[in-house]
């Protein structure tokens, strides 16, 4: 059982107490008295006591939140600002009790040790650190202590509003947990697990948690692996020192030193990619990340910031944005370091291998070409429906949940029948086909030919690969037009079919078979038979 | 499972036992293992099967680089396809490949012996598109850890390219004769390919006839003669 303990510090509906600190949503009644919903992207993230008693809850659409309150405050979110009003409440919590580290902003983490000790004990702490916060603004905040973060953070979710803090025991994590419902889980198994949990009859993390290792990562890949690791109370990321993998970061210089948030992140971005591909190539995924930004006259802005699942590339950006916004720098920024603090394994699945249960180095050498090439450079195709050949395959990417773009079900009406095409262009070549005379071959509205096909070639440029034949071919035997009416490559700039599009089958008299497409007076070669 | 006619699974018999034999004399092989191929393919292949460890060339037609890959497959071992974008996967489906099981690097980027190298020993066949020019001595160590760690390599190249070097076979399909197909009407049914083999083992070629793919979209030998289709004048 692990020796350290960990303490979380919780503010409810922190977007908008942060939009009150940050003076917004003011007014007649005081601030805390308004009902206030900040919301994203059309649906309400987080509502004021106000609002709530009046029927406004997180998941509303926003016409129906304001149907609820006619009053209301709606506020946008606003992820920058969010971060920035928690830096002096962070600042607050600093001066006493060291090591704190951001969960997102709003919640954060302290090693329970060391401050209970300093402080005169886990509750002790607990209460000094909410008069702390109090003092900082936030009347309403919630402390929770355990041996893991997670832990931790649900003890503080749970803690009452008096005393407003809630101690497990040492030890006592994995049956604090087990009581709590399964939507606890959401944040690090994904949205929609909690719903699928529940139809697998399983109510609570400890119904969860009694399932057998090997069952959860089948069904649910390394972030079930990881849930169920945090439902048996056996958190890796337990807040407190680890030793730092330096080999494993990376470093920045910014040369010139910047000073816009924006073009930092975008400068970032390439060592962002290579810190998270650098430990996927070792199979590991980072949760816990120090940031360290350096500005041009040497001061310094160390933030260590947990991940609920594993840092992705872009969350590693959006930490480094939250923690530019909040301030503290006096010049522009002149480097910025990336510290992986807490690793683990990626576990023995990718997500999305549901039951496929790829051997372990099959899945290391792929990671490995992945972190070369790029997440979508490697996967699997999966077959489902459609009519041309290039619709019917999907390609996903090692990692991915395979399946299929269009559903197989439908009997899909005017699909070629077997044999397939061994070769599917990824883009259809463009062709020119003309009849007996010379005259180009063109397909009117009904879907009839103007001219019988008699010479084909694929056009200079458009052919895809060495080994295809150049020049006119006279066509052997031919089949169609067969209508097809998807337009699959309207991304394709050269050129949009307008009018009736059509498939046809040609067979060369060098023997090679090809398959056609057609719209009015254009060709392409959408797949060879070869 | 297609049962084979009798004189070709004679001649499997023997040409297996003959490597059995050869095997045994010179030692050749530590982790060369056989594995499960097409029935219509095994006869022609210097073993009587894909071996790992070996390279093989296939020249002018995907169908039958993919047809090699669709034993192994289908028997559960995991196989790639690297540098081939537009690899029809519906087809090779319908050879017997396990897609679930078949690993796509569509653009192995500038360097796709490299990629193919860290595949090597993870993957048990890997298909290899055309790849350009590529310096012996990274071929001669992707050679050694083909043989070191067990995988068999099939190359796929365009017809009158050269093929992969120190190939223990060379495939080609060498002319096409496309059934069901009239002038403006019918459709596609099967093909009879001539397929020719130069093996290291065997001074001269074999040649024989393949359904590639026939109507089903299977890869089988020709037994019977084959129906001409009637095509109109004109």
């Amino acid at each position: 059982m692990s020796a350290r303990r960990t303490l979380v510090l919780w503010c409810p509906d922190w977007p908008v107490t942060a939009a009150v600190l940050g003076g917004q949503g003011t007014g007649p009644g005081g601030p805390s008295r308004r009902p206030v919903a900040v919301v994203d992207r059309g649906q309400v993230l987080a509502v004021s006591p106000a609002a709530r008693a009046a029927g406004v809850s997180r998941g509303l659409r926003v016409r129906e939140a304001q149907s609820r309150c006619a009053e209301l405050v709606v506020l946008r979110h606003d992820p920058g600002a969010e971060a920035r009003a928690f830096e002096p409440v962070l600042r607050a919590v600093e001066a006493v009790a060291p090591g704190v580290q951001v969960l997102r902003p709003g919640t954060c983490a302290v090693p329970a040790r060391g401050s209970a000790s300093y402080l005169g004990g886990e509750t002790a702490a607990a209460a000094v650190l909410l008069d702390v916060l109090e003092q900082a603004g936030v009347p309403d905040a919630r402390v929770g202590v355990a041996d893991g973060p997670f832990s931790a953070e649900q003890a503080a979710r749970t803690a009452e509003r008096l005393p407003g803090y809630q101690v497990v025991p040492t030890g006592g994590d994995r049956p604090f947990l087990a009581g709590l419902p399964v939507d606890v889980l959401a944040p690090v198994l994904d949205p929609d697990a909690p719903d699928l949990l529940r139809r697998l009859g399983l109510r609570t993390v400890g119904a969860f948690a009694d399932l057998s290792p090997g069952d959860v990562l089948a069904r649910f890949g390394s972030s079930g692996g990881r849930a169920h690791r945090l439902a048996r109370g056996d958190d890796v990321a337990a807040a407190g020192g680890r030793a730092p993998l330096p080999e494993l970061g990376r470093t920045v210089e910014l040369d010139p030193a910047l000073d816009r948030a924006d073009q930092v992140v975008a400068t970032l971005r390439p060592a962002a990619e290579q810190l998270v591909a650098g430990l996927a190539g070792q199979v590991l995924v980072c949760t816990g990340l120090r940031v360290e930004v350096t500005d041009d006259l040497g001061g310094v802005v160390s933030r260590r910031w947990l991940h609920p699942r594993f840092f992705t590339a872009d969350d590693v950006l959006d930490r480094v944005r939250w923690q530019l916004a909040g301030g503290g720098l006096g010049a522009p920024v002149a480097r910025v370091d990336l510290l992986p603090e807490d690793v683990e394994p990626q576990g023995a699945h990718t997500e999305g291998l549901w039951g496929g249960g790829p051997d372990d180095h099959v899945h290391q050498a792929l990671t490995r070409v992945q972190s070369r090439l790029g997440h979508r450079a490697v996967g699997t195709s999966v077959v489902g429906g459609g009519r041309g050949p290039a619709d019917r395959t999907t390609f996903v990417p090692w990692g991915d949940r395979p399946l299929p773009a269009r559903p197989g079900e439908p009997p899909w009406p005017g699909r070629l029948p077997p044999p397939l095409p061994s070769t599917v262009l990824t883009r259809p070549a463009q062709a020119t086909v003309v009849g007996a005379a010379g005259s180009p071959a063109v397909l009117d509205d009904r879907g009839t030919l103007s001219v019988a096909p008699a010479r084909f070639r694929v056009d200079e440029g458009g052919r895809p690969a060495a080994g295809w034949p150049v020049g006119w071919q006279p066509v052997q035997a031919w089949a169609g037009p067969w209508p097809a009416d998807e337009r699959w490559w309207t991304d394709d700039a050269r050129g949009h079919p307008t009018g009736f599009l059509a498939r046809l089958q040609v067979v060369g008299v060098d023997g090679s078979a090809w398959l056609l497409l057609v719209s009015a007076g254009h060709w392409w070669v959408e797949a060879r038979y070869d | 499972m297609t049962v084979l006619p009798p004189e070709l699974a004679e001649r499997l018999a023997a040409a297996r036992s003959a490597a059995a034999r050869a095997d045994r004399r010179f030692g050749t092989t530590t982790s060369r293992r056989a594995l499960e191929t097409l029935p219509a393919l095994a006869a022609l292949l210097p073993g009587g099967a894909l071996h790992t460890g070996s390279v093989y060339s296939v020249q002018g037609s995907v169908a039958l680089a993919t047809a090699l890959l669709a034993g192994p497959s289908a028997a559960g071992e995991w196989c790639g396809v690297v540098g081939l974008p537009g690899f029809g996967a519906e087809a090779a489906a319908g050879m017997g490949v396990d897609l679930s099981r078949t690993v796509l690097v569509p653009d192995p980027g500038a360097e796709p012996v490299a990629v193919v190298d860290a595949l090597v020993g993870a993957l048990t066949v890997v298909l290899v598109g055309p790849v350009g020019r590529v310096a012996g001595a990274a071929v001669e160590r992707l050679t050694a850890r083909l043989r070191q760690r067990g995988t068999a390599l099939v190359a796929c190249t365009p017809l009158g390219a050269p093929g992969w070097p120190q190939s223990t076979a060379e495939l080609a399909v060498t002319g096409s004769d496309w059934q069901g197909l009239g002038d403006g009407h019918g459709h596609l049914t099967g093909r009879v390919a001539e397929v020719v083999v130069q093996s290291r083992r065997s001074a001269r070629p074999q040649r024989t006839r393949l359904w590639l793919p026939d109507h089903e979209g299977r890869v089988t030998p020709v037994t019977g003669p084959v129906a001409q289709v009637v095509r109109a004048a004109g």
